[in-house]
């Protein structure tokens, strides 16, 4: 599940991690008094406002309405409510969107942290995230930051390190200390970075994370520490132990066809072909979509309709592919092992009737126990539906429709 | 011969008398598979399938002298139970559980380095050596004998790839589904290790998806060691990058781990692999030499 920068932030915090400090508004008429607010707390004059939307590039990217950046600078309380403006409720376009941008429904106006003082500032990129091949969870970091890691690892692979974490005795000393020297730290700098190094790790196991990334961490000009910015992803897997993180979950931000099909236990992921697809298991659904793009069309979906594929499932997984306009034909993959291939296709048939007409041709491809029943009650059915046994025979009847 | 599990098996259930436990162990007691008995913290004592309960892995080996286990214990207390059947000195531990956080399957598979067993999984169907043991979920009719041995990360795509294989006039001598998870207890070359190792075995087939690098590996280690024809399949050449497939495993990152990249390694390290899934068993018979 990922998260904002300021609820990634907030979780930064609770586990000791400093963070560049900030408010959150989802109207612009409380933005001034919130922003007097951090003044206040934090003395800062100026004022970061930054859009909160789930996808990079916010800093370059462009409000369509407003032609506002994603992430811009008020010099001055004065100029707060003009800045949040232009980009709240606005749809911002990033290079990790699609055209349409995504819309903005709450703003983080930050403190500035660029302040001038006895020595420059200085970025650096931090992540922690799990090396599959190793099992370890690693700290990735690099002198490079501010900038796309990406990039980085392209051009100045050299500047890139990483810090392995023995699950068995966690993140030692010497390791937080190699990382801030590696860093080019000294003094002040170097002790708040290893506490930094420190709490951002405790935080990464702490709230079950899939992935860090912090870009920037800044050392001020006074010599502090923070994490500028927070992209953070948690683990779905362990979010039945953090309540609270789960109620994070910003579901305006993800496709909305995805949300409803995981509401109804369905594991669905729109893509933009042609050729619908419902498969029980993941892998015969990916190897699906490869067999649908074999035969001259493009999958439309991921669709893993799981173990169970009664009449009530099958009809609630028609229903979500057909909300895509794109879709010309669905091809059903179901192997039936313990589930029987006969009761599956009753399940079709029923519906389909429940539905009245479908408009695209469907494809029933049923195999495993008592595969010929189930498709002889489909040739028999009276339906626009194609059955068939073999995989090939899927394959071949796709290419057949689309032509 | 055969590998990982066989008719002398002594099997065991953790979360023996939860539901998913109790069908699927009636399905493996009626595939023929040994098992011994079962384990339902609070529930030892009962009498279950017609089979002992216990209350801990520990007492079950020590009672009936288990030595495999399938786990079908949930998510939140999976890694837990895999660390007490390596603890209680369990051999084979096979875990199905879906959903496992994988911060505690870190833990788990660090904590179980230190004992002699082996996990298979977790986010798996299971194991099954043809007409003698069943651990898993999977359908124990399209398993035909013979000498096609199968590794695999996905469960209907085995069960895909082994019907393919029968049609095609071949038999299976033992399909290891090894799961789709980011952190798994036996990866894709260890697996095929064993198959190779196999004398039953005479050819193999390794069906991997998008994500991480183990099929790489696996085909690394063919290459210098293989003494048998490979088939290879890689799901998700139409998968998007950056998004999870279903499985918490199956997801791109970067550039080696894409269906494509895998592919081409394969190629070159001598795996025939096929573009598309229908082509399998085919592809495996034709190498073989058998003429469907």
């Amino acid at each position: 599940m990922n998260l904002h920068e300021y609820q990634g932030k907030s979780i930064l915090e609770s586990f000791g991690v400093a963070i560049q400090r900030g408010v959150v508004v989802d109207n612009a008429e409380e933005a001034v008094a919130k922003a007097k607010e951090l003044s206040a707390n934090t003395g800062t004059e100026w004022f970061v406002v930054k859009a909160q939307i789930h996808a990079g590039g916010r800093g370059k990217g462009i409000v369509t309405e407003t032609q506002s950046n994603g992430v811009v600078l008020a010099k001055g309380i004065d100029h707060v409510e003009e800045k949040v403006k232009g980009i709240l409720g606005g749809h911002l376009v990033t290079a990790q969107t699609n055209e349409q941008g995504k819309k903005v429904n709450k703003v983080l106006i930050a403190e500035d942290v660029y302040y001038p003082g006895e020595s420059e500032p200085s970025e650096f990129y931090m992540s922690v995230l799990l090396d599959r091949e190793s099992e370890q969870n690693i700290i990735m970091y690099s002198t490079e930051g501010g900038m796309d890691i990406e990039t980085v690892a392209e051009e100045t692979p050299h500047l890139i390190f990483k810090e392995a974490v023995d699950p068995r005795v966690g993140l030692q000393g010497f390791q937080a200390r190699r990382i801030a020297f590696n860093l080019g730290l000294s003094g002040q700098a170097f002790k708040q970075m290893t506490k930094f190094v420190y709490a951002l790790y405790s935080a990464y196991e702490g709230c079950d994370a899939s992935m860090f990334e912090i870009n920037p961490v800044l050392k001020t000009s006074d010599d502090k520490i923070i994490a500028v910015d927070s992209k953070v992803t948690l683990d779905d897997n362990a979010l039945f132990r953090h309540k609270d993180y789960a109620a994070m979950r910003d579901v305006t931000e993800e496709d909305p066809t995805e949300v409803e099909a995981g509401e109804a236990g369905l594991n669905y992921v729109n893509l933009d072909g042609n050729v619908g697809c419902m498969v029980n298991g993941a892998g015969l659904a990916m190897a699906t979509m490869d067999i649908i793009k074999l035969s001259g069309g493009n999958p439309a979906n991921f669709l893993d309709v799981g173990g169970t594929a009664d009449a009530e499932r099958v009809e609630k997984a028609f229903r979500i592919i057909l909300k895509d306009p794109n879709v010309k034909a669905i091809l059903v993959n179901i192997f039936g092992g313990i589930v029987r291939c006969d009761r599956v296709a009753q399940g079709i048939v029923d519906a389909y009737k429940n539905m009245g007409e479908i408009p695209v041709p469907i494809i029933v491809r049923l195999q495993g126990t008592n595969a010929e029943e189930a498709k002889k009650l489909i040739d028999e059915s009276g339906l626009n539906v194609h059955s068939a046994v073999l995989l090939q025979e899927a394959a071949d009847l796709v290419s057949k429709v689309l032509k | 011969m055969s590998v990982l599990v066989n008719k002398d098996s002594k099997i065991i259930v953790q979360g023996f008398t939860g539901g998913e436990g109790t069908f699927h162990a009636g399905q493996m007691i009626e595939y023929g598979s040994n098992v011994v008995g079962g384990v339902t913290p609070g529930k030892g004592g009962q009498t279950h399938l017609d089979r002992p309960v216990f209350n801990t892995v520990e007492d079950a080996v020590k009672e009936t002298g288990a030595d495999v286990t399938i786990i079908f214990v949930p998510p939140a207390f999976a890694a837990d139970a895999i660390m007490e059947a390596a603890n209680a000195g369990i051999k084979v531990i096979i875990t199905i559980t879906e959903g496992i956080p994988v911060a505690d399957m870190i833990r788990a598979k660090d904590y179980i380095s230190a004992f002699d067993c082996r996990l298979i999984g977790p986010n798996c169907p299971g194991v099954i050596t043809a007409d003698e043991a069943k651990v898993g979920i999977m359908p124990g009719f399209i398993f035909k004998k013979g000498n096609i041995g199968i590794v695999s990360k996905s469960g209907t795509l085995t069960y895909e790839a082994a019907d393919q294989v029968v049609k095609a006039g071949l038999g299976i001598t033992t399909a290891i589904g090894i799961g789709g998870d980011p952190i798994i207890g036996t990866t894709t070359k260890e697996a095929v290790e064993l198959l190779m190792a196999d004398p039953d075995t005479h050819g193999i087939i390794m069906i991997g998806e998008i994500g991480g690098n183990l099929e790489a590996k696996a085909a690394a280690w063919i290459k210098e060691n293989g003494t048998k024809p490979v088939v290879g399949f890689i799901a998700g050449e139409t998968a998007p990058k950056g998004r999870t497939m279903g499985h918490a495993g199956a997801i791109v990152g970067g550039e080696d781990d894409t269906a494509e990249a895998k592919k081409r390694i394969m190629r070159e390290c001598g795996i025939h692999v096929v573009d598309s899934p229908a082509e399998i068993g085919t592809k495996m018979a034709e190498v073989m030499g058998v003429n469907a």
